[in-house]
């Protein structure tokens, strides 16, 4: 059985910066990865950080690779309680410019057979990442409900 | 009418639209929408269970036909696909498609299903793991802010060849 991958492909109406932009800041990741602060600006070897909307601290993980506006590559390691004991998996985000648009590629690999993790970002990562679309074309990204389990989670945890 | 049982899902798109179910149903059923996301393809389809389901191109020509498997707005339309409007392909087994309309809190989830009857050639799977996000993302810009998106299709590396070696070999006779 090979190990499990996820890769999911949106093409934005928005330039590789502008993507970029909201990939990185925490200013504007918690205008639509439903209210997430992502910090993912710096070099590699620097930490790539989120913080859940109460302000927990969700991610802390390294930048393994950053290339603006065109490669990012972070571990992914939730410090959630009930996610914790699997070792750390890697986001890869590819960014093509396309006539002013974007072509947004995320690979997320290096899970563990059987990964629980796998299962959630499977499920997460498309409603991320149409968010994010919304609200570089439109200002406005869409409203969590893509998972109770992330929202229960986070409401034990706060 | 096809027996579906047969079928597997190789291909799955998911994405979040701000819109009514209604919204979606109607991109998704309208040639005035499809034209506009679909690399210019307008939709042609019976509205019923077993009626005609045709993909045409601009000048009327048909690029896919097929039949209606399921008819059920705003929440389920599935249907056969055979390629029919370029040479060898329509000797490759029927696909199906099928789109599932769900509400999920503030905003509608779209998933797409692409399912196959034999075991295609990873080459073959490409062309749709390339070709359904363009097209979905552009359905999304289309009912979100009115503008579809600008992106030029054009089979991926391998992928006609690919075709041309199992239309030549027919591997879904034996495997049945």
């Amino acid at each position: 059985m090979s190990k499990p991958s996820f890769v999911y492909v949106t093409y934005i109406a928005a330039s590789p910066d502008r993507v970029w932009e909201a990939l990185t800041k925490p200013d504007i990741s918690e205008k639509y990865w439903f209210g997430y602060r992502v910090q993912a600006d710096g070099k590699a070897g620097e930490r790539m950080t989120a913080h859940s909307p109460t302000g927990k601290l969700a991610h802390d993980d390294p930048i393994i690779e950053s290339d603006p506006p065109r490669r990012l590559v972070y571990a992914w390691q939730p410090l959630y309680k009930d996610m914790q004991g699997e070792r750390p998996s890697r986001v890869t985000f590819e960014l093509e410019a396309l006539k002013g648009q974007t072509r947004l590629t995320i690979v997320h690999d290096e899970f563990d057979e059987g990964s629980k993790i796998f299962g959630l970002i499977s499920k997460g990562w498309p409603a991320v990442l149409s968010s994010l679309k919304s609200y570089l074309e439109v200002g406005r990204g869409l409203q969590p409900s893509w998972d109770d389990e992330a929202a229960k989670r986070a409401a034990a945890e706060a | 009418m096809t027996d579906t049982t047969k079928f597997t899902p190789k291909t799955v798109y998911v994405t979040y639209i701000a819109a009514t179910p209604e919204q979606i149903w109607q991109g998704l059923t309208d040639p005035a929408f499809t034209r506009q996301y679909f690399s210019g393809f307008a939709v042609d389809v019976e509205p019923r269970a077993d009626g005609v389901f045709r993909l045409l191109y601009p000048d009327g020509r048909v690029h896919i036909a097929g039949r209606v498997l399921d008819w059920s707005p705003p929440r389920r339309f599935s249907c056969t696909w055979v390629v029919e409007g370029m040479q060898g392909f329509g000797e490759l087994p029927e696909c199906i498609v099928t789109y599932e309309i769900e509400q999920a809190g503030g905003t509608c989830k779209l998933t797409m299903t692409e399912s196959h009857s034999w075991d295609v050639p990873e080459a073959i799977l490409a062309g749709g793991r390339a070709g359904w996000p363009a097209i979905l993302s552009s359905l999304k810009s289309l009912i979100e802010t009115g503008k579809a998106l600008e992106i030029a299709m054009a089979p991926p590396a391998g992928f006609m060849e690919a075709v041309a070696r199992v239309v030549a070999e027919k591997p879904w006779r034996g495997a049945r």
